[in-house]
């Protein structure tokens, strides 16, 4: 594309917007490429769509259409369409439901702590204080470190004899006798959730923070004037004000964490026997047996129940924040 | 905006936020200690906390047992090269998202909400299958690719929220004095984002030299393995050598520090301008 010939042509100049109210600065949508606009907006859009099509879309509809077949690969002479079969095993497979319930600890066990003490650390990183900077540059460390690599540290630090995390707990005169955290299936769950919690709460303070920095001054100082004290101040002015950003913010991660098996495949693997599976993990043992068929009509399964999640939550915020969001 | 805060609520606040902080940092300090132990003290009955005498040991054997030099490269060129090329695609993407409206625009963004449901998985198998037919399999070339694609997404929505950060005063001004829009784009545009460019191609950079499962289906000989495949690698086997295990993951965690440090402040202000605004 010829950077000196876009610009051929009589340009039409559109008149200023109208000037809004809001102090954000207006922005003036000006037909630039007239006439071939819509052709100059497709080659920029270009490369990215076709790099998507081809490598991640395609894949995905492959797959889908996967959980319809019979689709083994220890036996490829017949991959004929099999209807809903692959779905019927899974249905039937009692796995199934033990990483059906797996997977409800580890959304809401790593959601709520995240929540908290994300929310936490957001309210009071708003202080100004000396090497305030440094400390957020420090608690977004976790961020550059792989999910599964988070596995593998923890997996470590929770070895039954040569851990640290048992070390400490017996220095602390907490326990007697280490505990064999990630071989005992009582507690490895506790044990993935625990890595989890420590990898995410990053997340919910850097989107908390940013909207808390978009509430006005004023608010607060309105609230000061009534008398409103701390408590009253968090729950009737500073939540109901980003109430937009948190339900957001909860339903991407929960999306997200339901999605997220690395840690778990560096810790345990899904051991022991199967105890901390959860859907993606288990998807993923599915694959490594070559069966992907039964993979993708377990992965279709996943898409579904998150749609189903996603607009029953949607339809309870939105009652619940009324016109706020 | 705050009023005082109470001797005791400030206790509590540096308490909270300095115990925050050793949890965050004790698992890298763990693993970096753990490196430097000489391989008889890391398996002993009583924990040292700090190494006695420092200890290569674990280091030396990953270059002279494994081939974890030719891993090293191997993840440096794959993200680097996958990492820049991704960066350029998603500016262009990005630009037009960020400066034109057009009827397809909300469309997009649901898609790239229902992407998120689909557990990547579904796609490994075809995607397996699509690279062997085009003879791509156990090639560097065919996972950068496959990265480059991975990555574009996230980042056009991170350099969108760049691009909408800054006034479109001025590349009307530039357009006044004659540029071209490409001109204003690149003489005017691009300069003033640099930084947030930057940021955008460290965490394409990071993303890529973290990723496993992509890696594992496609990179199956150990001339071309990544860094993360061949730690997949050193888990298979029954019992794990933790000296080299730990030496690895400090040298894969190291780099992608060091970036993060440059980078995290503008990473962040990509991730929560288009998601706090919207």
């Amino acid at each position: 594309m010829n950077p000196t010939t876009t610009d051929a042509g009589p340009r039409q100049v559109a008149p200023p917007p109208a000037k809004t109210s809001t102090p954000a600065p207006p922005r003036s949508r000006r037909p630039v490429f007239t006439g071939r606009r819509g052709l100059s907006i497709a080659a920029f859009m270009a490369p990215a769509a076709v790099f998507v099509a081809i490598f991640v879309y395609y894949p995905m509809v492959a797959g889908g259409q996967m959980a319809f077949r019979n689709w083994n690969l220890n036996d490829l002479t017949d991959t004929s369409w099999v209807g809903l079969k692959n779905f019927r095993e899974i249905l039937a497979d009692p796995v199934f439901y033990t990483v059906l319930d797996n997977t409800a600890v580890w959304v809401v066990g790593s959601i709520v702590p995240q929540f908290v003490i994300g929310f936490a650390i957001a309210l009071w990183l708003r202080r100004r204080f000396r090497f305030r900077g440094l400390y957020q540059a420090l608690i977004f460390f976790p961020w550059a470190i792989s999910g599964f690599l988070i596995g593998i540290l923890f997996r470590w630090m929770f070895n039954s004899e040569f851990g640290v995390v048992n070390d400490l707990l017996e220095k602390a005169h907490l326990i007697d006798t280490p505990i064999p955290w990630l071989a005992d299936p009582k507690t490895a769950m506790t044990a993935v959730v625990i890595a989890n919690i420590w990898y995410g709460v990053t997340f919910f303070t850097i989107m908390i923070l940013a909207a808390l920095q978009s509430i006005p001054d004023e608010i607060y100082e309105a609230g000061a004037i009534d008398g409103a004290g701390k408590v009253r101040t968090l729950f009737q002015i500073t939540i109901p004000s980003i109430r937009g950003t948190l339900a957001l913010t909860v339903l991407l991660r929960v999306i997200w964490i339901f999605n997220f098996p690395d840690i778990i495949f560096g810790m345990t693997g899904g051991g022991p026997s199967n105890e901390t599976h959860i859907v993606t993990t288990w998807m993923i043992s599915i694959t490594q047996q070559g069966d992907y068929g039964k993979a993708s009509a377990l992965g279709l399964i996943v898409v579904a129940m998150l749609m189903v999640f996603s607009v029953f939550y949607l339809t309870a915020t939105r009652e619940r924040n009324g016109k706020a969001s | 905006m705050i009023n005082k805060e109470s001797a005791a609520g400030r206790t509590v606040r540096i308490t909270f936020l300095t115990g925050w902080l050793l949890v965050t940092v004790f698992p890298l300090y763990w693993i970096t200690v753990t490196s430097f132990k000489s391989p008889g003290t890391i398996f002993s009955p009583t924990i040292a906390y700090w190494p006695q005498h420092f200890s290569l040991a674990n280091y030396t054997g990953l270059f002279e047992q494994a081939q974890f030099g030719v891993y090293l490269t191997n993840s440096l060129v794959v993200a680097t090269v996958a990492g820049g090329v991704a960066t350029v695609i998603s500016l262009l993407s990005a630009y037009v998202l960020a400066r034109f409206e057009f009827r397809t625009k909300s469309a997009l963004l649901m898609a790239a909400l229902v992407t998120q449901m689909i557990p990547s998985f579904i796609a490994l198998g075809p995607l397996y299958m699509l690279m062997t037919t085009l003879h791509l399999v156990d090639n560097r070339l065919g996972l950068i690719l496959v990265y480059i694609a991975v990555c574009i997404p996230f980042c056009t929505v991170m350099l969108r929220g760049f691009f909408e950060n800054v006034p479109d005063a001025l590349e009307e001004a530039a357009m006044i004095d004659g540029c071209s829009r490409l001109g204003a784009l690149f003489r005017v545009l691009l300069p003033v984002m640099q930084p947030g460019i930057i940021a955008a191609f460290i965490f394409n950079f990071v993303n890529c030299w973290n990723e496993l499962f992509l890696s594992v289906t496609l990179m199956n000989s150990d001339s071309n393995k990544t860094v993360p495949t061949a730690l997949n690698g050193f888990i298979s086997s029954f019992n794990i050598d933790w000296g080299s295990m730990s030496a690895a993951a400090v040298l894969t965690i190291a780099p992608t520090m060091v970036l993060f440090a440059f980078a995290s402040r503008y990473i962040v202000q990509g991730l929560t301008s288009g998601a706090v605004k919207g």
